[in-house]
């Protein structure tokens, strides 16, 4: 018979060797996946997974689609790392594109200035941060689980930027296609490199890292949160008040995921739509986990998922292979990164039965 | 047929998948399991279900395929949570990406197919009977056996040591373990459960509901399953009430934004997930007072020391 035996100690090669396993054995298992739906899956695999970064359009798209996944991946390894479920971070995300866009919809075609952007920003990562209160505040004053709650937000949130992006904030002049106007240069992230549609976002997204990392690492907040999370009765006793984790968590999570939504609005999109997230919010609970909760480990992470949605379209484009399979490949990635962190923390042990009594 | 006839027998069709996927979910989280996939395990088994029924032409059969899809995700789960004792949350959100991706995959060829939804029991004389005949005596057999899946489920975890026992493994399973009973065969099997029964109302969902397949048809449908537990307390038969709850705030938006009030649509079609939420913040805070009713060893995973 099989069992579980925890580890007495956590191997640190392990811990980094993990992931690293995960991602080998979603390559040979998407490999076996193309070739069930008739693809050579050594062709699929280097069209999804190595093309990408061997021409400059595919490097600069992973950058820019792995700006928005870094930054809600770091806000939700605050919030994992708490032990706190804010599964509704694409809600979070759509909300702060939406309340960004209110001022670059009202100062269209005016001669604002350069303050425009920065406000823009400040009001995307205040909005997707009020929007986390309210699963937040529904978990602290009344119990209501925050899984629950945050992930139904996400529907409303997409409803509402339906709402306006076909009602009151639809371009007049944009033969009834349901976007708002193309943002004015000053409500636009400037580029990083000219030519390309790598943007300063970039940036922040670095900043992001740098700033969890000495968070998490450095500071007496930091040791809290992991504490809250790991030993719950520790941090009571400790003076650690887990009701005020919870909402600080959801904040900075909220705040992110929608820095990130009015930052690729303002950058890549150019202009508030329906539907124009790819699941970014989803899909960053997976590099979360991929990157073990680590702001490094994170920003590695979100640099393979952009390489999955980047691959996915090529592969789409080059070899009529269907947009789902991005997701598909997602999903499993993150059944093995988990599995294989199981591995970490346990060993599996072959025992017999008849010594399983404790009479031996 | 009068309106309200109408909007009666909507709300019955809208209430069947909610039930259904809600009961085998009860089920595994009476083991103690929280199986956060069903939104994946649904639209799989909705996917899987449409196939079924398209090369056979039969909905029994189209049934059945939605039922072992939603079992071997669920068993997928399982594996996972249960053999290498892996965080249920995430593990439940995995699958539901991974569902919903899958549903895609398989799904992709049916979009646009249509095929014979399921027939309607017919009884000569009580089917025509007014106002009443067509609620009572005119479902589909999904809707009946919705009602006797609750109905089962309810007799099984109160009236059966089996059922005793489950809900002994999800209260402590320490306990449980020590009296001797296998903990994790007994979630396995209720994980396995509430697959079938998420794939069943997914199946549902293309067999009879629509019938057809749409991308992302489940449309939250799984996560509002999730929900009504939550909402009925972990009691069997109050998941009835809460189903047709649900179903009845779905519909009634429907119909007010035929009936053109002057909202829009959105703000109309939002109402379910409201709902769900402040049904869920007014649940909590009402439970506050009574204390939990929730499941002792709710997701919490089981490794038997020794």
């Amino acid at each position: 018979m099989l069992v579980l035996e925890r580890r007495s100690e956590r191997d640190l090669r392990a811990v980094v060797v993990a992931p690293l396993v995960a991602v080998a054995l979603t390559l040979v298992t998407m490999g076996v996946l193309f070739a069930l739906i008739g693809h050579d899956p050594f062709a699929a695999l280097r069209v999804y997974f190595l093309d990408p970064l061997t021409d400059p359009y595919g490097l600069q798209e992973i950058a820019v689609k792995a700006t928005p996944l870094v930054l809600i991946g770091v806000g939700l390894s605050f919030c994992y790392l708490a032990n706190v479920w804010n599964i509704g971070a694409e809600g979070q995300f759509l909300v702060g594109a939406v309340c960004g866009s209110w001022l670059a919809v009202v100062t269209n075609g005016t001669d604002a200035g350069p303050w425009v952007l920065p406000a823009m920003l400040a009001l995307g990562a205040l909005g997707g941060a009020l929007y986390a209160m309210i699963p937040a505040l529904a978990r602290v004053k009344f119990g209501a689980s925050e899984i629950l709650t945050s992930l139904m937000m996400v529907y409303v949130a997409d409803l509402l930027l339906d709402y306006l992006a076909r009602g009151p904030w639809r371009d007049p002049k944009g033969f009834n296609f349901p976007t708002t106007a193309e943002f004015d240069p000053a409500a636009t992230m400037p580029l990083l490199i000219e030519g390309t549609r790598v943007h300063i976002g970039v940036l922040f997204a670095l900043a992001a890292v740098a700033a969890a990392w000495v968070l998490l690492a450095r500071t007496l907040k930091g040791f809290e949160i992991r504490l809250v999370g790991a030993a719950p009765r520790a941090a009571r006793f400790a003076g650690f008040d887990s009701r005020r984790m919870v909402v600080f968590t959801f904040a900075v999570s909220g705040a992110l995921a929608g820095l990130a939504g009015i930052i690729e609005v303002a950058g890549p999109v150019g202009h508030l739509q329906p539907a124009f997230s790819p699941g970014y919010g989803f899909t960053a609970i997976i590099v979360a986990f991929l990157g073990r909760l680590n702001p490094i480990g994170i920003l590695i992470a979100a640099l393979f998922l952009a390489l999955t949605f980047i691959g996915g379209e090529q592969a789409q484009i080059a070899m009529k292979l269907p947009l789902d399979l991005t997701r598909v490949c997602q999903g499993i990635l993150l059944f093995y990164v988990l599995a294989c962190d199981s591995f970490v923390t346990y060993r599996i042990r072959l025992i017999h039965p008849r010594s399983a009594d404790g009479s031996r | 047929m009068g309106l309200v006839e109408a909007i009666l027998l909507s709300v019955l069709a809208a209430s069947t998948p909610l039930l259904l996927a809600a009961s085998g979910e009860l089920v595994a989280e009476r083991a103690g399991v929280l199986n956060l996939g069903v939104e994946g395990m649904m639209i799989v088994g909705a996917a899987c279900g449409f196939a079924g029924a398209y090369f056979t032409g039969s909905t029994l059969f189209g049934a059945l395929c939605g039922v072992m899809a939603g079992t071997a995700l669920a068993a997928l789960f399982a594996a996972l949570t249960l053999g290498l004792a892996v965080n249920q949350v995430a593990t439940g959100l995995a699958l539901t990406i991974f569902g919903i991706g899958l549903s895609g995959l398989i799904g992709a060829g049916f979009v646009g197919q249509r095929i014979v939804p399921a027939p309607h029991l017919f009884v000569p004389y009580l089917t025509d009977l007014a106002f009443v005949g067509r609620i009572v005596f005119g479902q589909d057999a999904f809707v009946y056996g919705s009602l006797v899946l609750v109905l089962a489920v309810r007799w099984f975890l109160y009236s059966t040591r089996p059922g005793l026992v489950l809900r002994a493994v999800g209260d402590s399973h320490a306990s449980a373990h020590a009296l001797g009973y296998p903990v994790l065969r007994i979630r396995c099997l209720a994980v396995l459960f509430g697959g079938a029964c998420a794939g069943l109302a997914g199946a549902y969902l293309s067999l009879a509901y629509t019938p057809f397949f749409i991308a992302g048809m489940t449309a939250g449908r799984g996560w509002i399953a999730l929900a009504l537990v939550v909402f009925a307390s972990w009691r069997p038969l109050r998941l009835i009430a809460g189903a047709y709850l649900f179903g009845a705030v779905s519909i009634l938006q429907l119909h007010a934004q035929g009936a053109g009030l002057g909202v829009p649509p959105q703000l109309m079609a939002a109402l379910p997930y409201l709902a769900t939420v402040l049904v869920l913040i007014l649940i909590s805070r009402v439970r506050r007072s009574e204390g939990t009713a929730a499941p002792a060893a709710l997701g919490i995973p089981f490794v038997p020391d020794r």
